[in-house]
């Protein structure tokens, strides 16, 4: 497969690829930072069969005017992808992002706004070739809205939304729409978390992705045992709910 | 960035609150400058060398990138927080294997170059040292030095065996070495007394590159049974894949309240062992088992309960190692102090190349113990012995030994002290210091 992982330094995103890297499939890394990315793709290349299939590409996405020929140029130039990886996001502090509009700007920006960006300008080629793969990595946190994260939750609920209606959208020309909603993982995302409970191993979050991937599924929860943890916190009455210190 | 945690060390179950720093790529690594701090890695260490309660612990364990490998040479660069696991996992199918591999591969190369590891090839290739052949030295100075036997040799040499106390590793070089297979021809044998095992321990080097042997502590020096396991890389068995995969791993998911360690529990598990071994044979194994059968068990120290364990390791000079060890058995069995995984061993002349490195010539012996006051006191004995014999406890393990002990047996450790970065301290350090 060519696969075009955007975010790719962050945790999730590189033990996916290094998943990817020993199958021999063709890597483009992309983030804003080629000082983050370069690391990654040293390490990749030690993995991969050919170090030439693992290049890294810098790209702002707030760069709204050639965002689209942009993709489309990448998507040339390696061939035509099989499968983009949207692994980035921004978890914030919730009191920041309470206090700070920027910072509340920032998180919408972030998690939401700029994965849209990036799929609509995926999906637009991925329709006209009728094939492909779209995975953009959510959150359980976007499951519901909880005083102790709901600017993040809520950014993470928009990519919910909007992964359900491209699936829709591109289901017709055999375009997959993979929703990948992690628990808390241990990677330096989960670093502020004041009590972060028990975290998730990202090898094991990274394998439960790519296997989702393989079989286009639609939603998935990794590790497992969060789609019925999230089954029964949606199912709570919002009566109920508001009382709650979540 | 920070965060308050407690810590553990595999033996000490503490927890000793610490602030930890976890950079999540070298680019964010900031040596902090308001407080003393200590590189950890995968925290395997028994005992203080990788504590330091009320300060900082700088995590490597997402340092953890490989940088490049050279496929036509096996010279491997990567970040220090790289678990040996992962070499092993990703470059063995590829013929390439470190040249010396510890009793676990849950450690990373730095806090591997930091405690000069070894392992069961001592006598045929040193230790873990001998085969890194560069590395980055960060200091809280803001320097970064580039460190080789050419290189500036001096912090070369304080580094490999200095317990992290010189700076920080950020990248490192490893020699491996290849392979044909991941299997190993083990040539089994069981034996009867300390006598039999020196005979036994001296053809077994003389013809194999690993050899190690098990013993029962509790059966005394003339009594003593034990079973030699010497070990070669080999090819496969006819049909049988040539690079073996990891076997899944169970874990011991909780501390049961009290230590399952327990007199009549050694008895019988030793027996086993011994009996289940045979008298004499040969045969394959893939190398997960020969060498890290434990691995296979994860949080294994947490059958020793809530009080954690005392992991005793020493090593004996040639001169006086059979007398030595004659002694050690004798205040084990009077204790009645047994242990799950004694191993003796002995290491080869090559010089180390680290000021401090433990590994030396000699016959080495480890054991596990539950932590009590009563073992407490044993390892006071123990360490009086090791004193008399002239030999060295392992820092790496250490968690009781007395610095006199440390202070005769590390004679470098002043000369030491120049490389020392100063702002680093680990719990060990002050312990030895606290004379």
């Amino acid at each position: 497969m060519n696969i075009l992982i955007y975010g790719a330094s962050s945790r999730i995103a590189h033990e996916c690829a290094r998943l990817w890297a020993r199958d021999g499939h063709a890597l483009v890394l992309a983030g804003r930072s080629a000082l983050r990315l370069e690391p990654v793709a040293a390490d990749l290349r030690v993995l991969a069969a050919s170090p030439e299939s693992v290049r890294t590409l810098a790209w702002d996405l707030a760069d709204e005017a050639t965002l689209r020929q942009r993709f489309a140029d990448e998507d040339a130039r390696a061939g035509g992808f099989d499968l983009l990886l949207v692994a980035h996001g921004w978890l914030p502090e919730q009191a920041a992002a309470q206090r700070d509009p920027a910072v509340l700007r920032e998180t919408v920006e972030a998690n939401a706004l700029s994965v849209a960006q990036i799929c609509e300008a995926a999906a637009g080629v991925f329709e006209a070739r009728r094939r492909g793969t779209i995975a953009v990595i959510g959150s359980v946190a976007g499951d519901r809205g909880r005083q102790s994260n709901y600017l993040y939750g809520a950014s993470k609920g928009f990519v919910e939304r909007y992964c359900q209606g491209l699936r829709n959208r591109l289901h017709a020309a055999g375009v997959a729409v993979v929703l990948v909603k992690p628990g808390p993982t241990d990677t330096p995302m989960a670093r502020q978390l004041a009590r972060p409970g028990r975290l998730a191993d990202p090898r094991d979050v990274a394998r439960d992705i790519v296997r989702a991937i393989d079989r286009r599924q639609a939603v998935v929860y990794t590790p497992g045992p969060w789609r019925w943890i999230m089954t029964v916190i949606r199912w709570i009455p919002e009566r109920a709910f508001v009382r709650l210190k979540l | 960035m920070n965060a308050t945690a407690p810590v553990r060390s595999w033996g000490l179950p503490g927890p000793f609150p610490h602030r930890l720093l976890q950079p999540a790529s070298l680019d964010e690594v900031r040596l902090p400058v308001d407080d003393s701090w200590l590189p950890h890695g995968l925290g395997r260490s028994y005992g203080d060398v990788a504590l330091n309660p009320g300060h900082t612990l700088l995590c490597t364990r997402w340092l953890d990138r490989y940088v490049s490998f050279d496929a036509a040479t096996g010279l491997l660069e990567c970040e220090a927080g790289l678990p040996l696991e992962r070499i092993v996992d990703d470059l063995l199918p590829r013929g390439w294997f470190p040249a010396v591999v510890p009793g676990t591969l849950q450690v990373t190369v730095g806090g591997a170059i930091a405690n000069d590891v070894h392992g069961k090839n001592h006598h045929a290739m040193g230790s873990f040292g001998d085969h890194v052949a560069r590395f980055t030295l960060q200091r809280s100075d803001g320097s970064v030095l580039a460190c080789s036997p050419t290189e500036n040799p001096p912090w070369f040499a304080a580094t490999i065996g200095g317990l992290g106390l010189t700076g920080l590793v950020t990248r490192a070089q490893l020699r491996l070495r290849p392979v044909a297979s991941g299997w190993m021809r083990v040539a089994v044998q069981r034996f009867r007394g300390l006598d039999a095992f020196f005979a036994l321990n001296a053809q077994a080097e003389a013809k194999h590159e690993y050899a190690v042997a098990w013993i029962d502590c509790l059966s005394g020096a003339d009594g003593l049974r034990g079973v030699m396991l010497a070990g070669d890389h080999a090819e496969p068995a006819p049909g049988a894949p040539r690079f073996p995969p990891r076997p899944r791993r169970a874990s011991v998911p909780f501390t049961p309240p009290m230590s399952l360690v327990t007199p009549w529990s050694l008895r019988a598990f030793n027996s086993a062992y011994f009996h289940r071994a045979p008298e004499r044979a040969e045969l394959l194994q893939p190398v997960w088992d020969y060498f890290w059968p434990l691995d296979r068990l994860a949080d294994w120290n947490r059958i020793y309960g809530p009080r954690g364990l005392l992991q005793f390791q020493c090593v004996l000079p040639p001169a006086g190692a059979e007398a030595g060890v004659r002694e050690l058995l004798r205040l084990l069995r009077a204790a009645g102090a047994g242990s799950f995984l004694a191993v003796l061993k002995t290491f080869g002349a090559r010089p180390a190349r680290g000021l401090l490195s433990f590994a030396r010539a000699g016959l080495t012996l480890a054991l596990d113990f539950p932590d009590t006051p009563r073992m407490r006191s044993l390892f006071a004995q123990l360490d009086a012995c090791v004193a008399a014999a002239g030999g060295a406890l392992y820092p790496a393990k250490d968690a009781a030994g007395s610095p006199a002990l440390f202070r005769s047996a590390y004679p470098r450790w002043g000369e030491f002290q120049r490389y020392r970065d100063p702002g680093v301290a680990s719990a060990f350090a002050r312990r030895m210091e606290a004379a």
